[in-house]
């Protein structure tokens, strides 16, 4: 995550300001964790890290006056050299392809990949394309703001994918919902998606004439078991279907055409 | 020479009975019958066989527990899960064909057995539609609950309609036990739900709210009491709605109590069950208990993927392009020995049967036909 120092300065100020913006007047939100920063011995503003732990002065500043932008900078910067220090082995890109504390060494940025769901299946994850040399800890490239994400951006992505696979569970499993006209619902042949073998798409499916994909064949049983109207391709709950569907063959080889 | 030794009582029977055998193998026909005529008669004057004399009329039918018993044959038509006739009109023709196919059949079975779920959502036009269409069966009809006619009222109208849910019957020398085995423990209540939530819960194969099936601590009561005074070397066929054993938790094709359930079974010499609720070709044994599944009418179930007994042998995938494929009826022949053979009359294919004696060889004989196209 790259912040510029401008950036944390506006953070350091608003330690500063005191902490807990009062609500507008709608619910209350409970009040961030005080930081009590300690008092300076030369009378100089104190500077509280939003860890709530590191702390830095201004000299030459008192409390309430306001510092220069280059004062400002300066203190961000040696708050963001505390914190760094202090947390050696966290993979903190900012940009500069240098570390606080100056080692250029980037072995302890190689540990970016791991997190990520893509790990999966070992393809992603060994040397290949894409992928960090197995075992060699060589210098990464750096400044690329594609994969620039943190570990709460993949939870949040985590999360609207599994409620799209979960409104998918509810319209297979709710026979109006799919548009069905007789009370059949998909659940009813497939309870837990069980036979509908999506990984055997494409394939030639005789019976209606063309080579289907699996929407092709959900939009089949939406018309004939379900005897509904079938869906146009972009409906998002024909898509939430193929969705569920896919995710109850998590790890299960393709095996396209198989009859 | 020494003398010979006196003989016992026993001894004397024993030959008695060898030379009874060794004459009916010489006998002829026209012999035998006027013998078997002649004994019967004096069993008759008699008023009662006697234990100690080797009567004929014992040995013209006699089974091991002495009783004579035929062979006959009872249909089923089960899981028909019908809606309202307006909402939906592909499973109303569904149940018709099957009792198309039971009326058809030549001679007529002694009884045909409703196998549970008459209805999808227990809703009192559904029991009564699939009423009216059971009316048009000729055989004499034994029904049998299943989950999806009982979640809805608990059961209120069914009983109405069709009497209590656990009963039994004598046929033929062997002992019917119809058991109510989806019972599930209360998981409505503290949600609150209404009977129509309740209803949608259970009728969801895959849906987890819902509890797993049992027979109860009050059904497994009644049966021992039932049971209690039927002779061990009496044939016992139990119709039940779930297996009666373990074979998928997640989609209730599971009796909770199935331990319990067996072992008030197991000191009967030969014993079946007959279960619906499955939907599919399904065969186990357990010990001395035969279990055979029964089809639906509406839709085939697919094979769980875990579970499954070693004895079944898969029926094939079902064609989506097909209404009735995987689906259909059937019929259970009851054999002298009270041990019965299934047929699975599928619709769209050839019918397909399961043995006793393929049971009780463990799968080494009789084996019916193997699946082209098995579960994915």
């Amino acid at each position: 995550m790259t912040r510029t120092p401008l950036a944390l300065a506006a953070v350091a100020a608003l330690a500063l300001a005191g902490g807990a913006l009062a609500p507008p007047g709608g619910a209350p939100r409970p009040a961030p964790p005080r930081h009590d920063a300690p008092p300076s011995p030369g009378g100089n503003v104190v500077v509280a890290l939003c860890d709530g732990e590191t702390t830095a002065e201004i000299p030459g500043v008192r409390e309430g006056e306001t510092p220069t932008p280059a004062q400002a900078r300066d203190v961000a910067a040696r708050l963001m050299a505390a914190w760094r220090a202090e947390h050696p082995d966290v993979a903190w890109d900012d940009g500069t392809g240098r570390t606080a504390t100056g080692d250029a060494s980037a072995g302890r940025l190689a540990q970016a990949e791991p997190r990520t769901q893509r790990q999966r299946g070992g393809a992603a994850g060994s040397a290949g394309a894409g992928g960090l040399p197995s075992g060699e800890q060589g210098e990464l490239q750096r400044g690329h703001t594609y994969k620039a994400f943190s570990e709460r951006d993949e939870q949040i992505w985590k999360l609207e994918t599994e409620k799209f696979v979960r409104e998918g569970h509810r319209v297979f499993h709710d026979a109006k919902a799919v548009g069905g006209t007789i009370g059949v619902s998909c659940d009813m042949c497939h309870p837990d998606a069980a036979n509908t073998h999506p990984e055997t798409y494409p394939k030639f499916q005789v019976q209606i004439g063309r080579v289907a994909l699996l929407r092709d064949m959900i939009n089949w049983c939406i018309q004939n078991p379900s005897r509904g109207k079938p869906l146009p391709e972009d409906d998002p709950r024909l898509k939430a279907m193929e969705a569920y569907i896919l995710a109850q063959r998590q790890g299960t080889p393709i095996d396209y055409g198989k009859h | 020479m020494r003398p010979k030794p006196p003989r016992s009582v026993e001894t004397r029977h024993y030959e008695e009975r060898d030379a009874l055998f060794a004459g009916l193998r010489r006998m002829s026909r026209r012999s035998f019958f006027r013998l078997a005529g002649l004994s019967a008669g004096l069993a008759m004057a008699k008023g009662l066989v006697t234990p100690h004399a080797f009567q004929l009329v014992e040995v013209a039918g006699a089974q091991e527990d002495g009783t004579a018993r035929k062979p006959f044959t009872f249909a089923y038509i089960s899981d028909t899960h019908l809606y309202p006739r307006t909402l939906n009109d592909r499973f109303v023709r569904a149940i018709v064909k099957a009792v198309d196919d039971v009326n058809n059949l030549d001679p007529q079975p002694a009884f045909v057995l409703m196998g549970g779920d008459l209805a999808q959502l227990g809703k009192r036009e559904e029991l009564e539609l699939g009423r009216d269409i059971l009316k048009g069966v000729k055989a004499p009809v034994r029904m049998m609950v299943g989950e999806h006619d009982w979640f809805f009222d608990m059961g209120e109208h069914w009983k109405a309609l069709f009497g209590p849910e656990q009963y039994s019957f004598d046929h033929e020398g062997v002992h019917f036990v119809t058991v109510m085995s989806v019972q599930e423990k209360d998981f409505w209540t503290a949600r609150g739900l209404t009977p129509e939530e309740r209803m949608q819960i259970v009728a969801g194969l895959d849906n987890g709210i819902q509890s797993r099936f049992e027979v109860g601590e009050a059904g497994r009561e009644w049966l021992k009491n039932d049971l209690a005074d039927v002779p061990k070397t009496t044939p016992i066929v139990v119709f039940s709605h779930s297996p009666l054993y373990r074979y998928y938790r997640p989609w209730n094709f599971w009796t909770e109590d199935a331990d319990e359930v067996q072992a008030i079974l197991q000191p009967f010499e030969r014993v079946t069950v007959i279960h619906g609720h499955t939907h599919q070709l399904l065969s186990n044994r357990i010990g001395n208990i035969d279990f055979h599944g029964m089809l639906s009418t509406a839709w085939p179930w697919p094979y769980a993927p875990e579970g499954l007994p070693k004895l079944t042998i898969q029926q094939n995938r079902a064609d989506p392009f097909s209404q009735f494929d995987g689906c259909g009826d059937g019929t259970v022949d009851v054999l002298e020995n009270g041990l019965v053979n299934t047929l699975y009359n599928l619709w769209d294919r050839n019918p397909v049967t399961v043995r006793a004696s393929y049971l009780a060889s463990g799968g080494t004989r009789d084996a019916p036909p193997r699946a082209r196209f098995p579960s994915y």
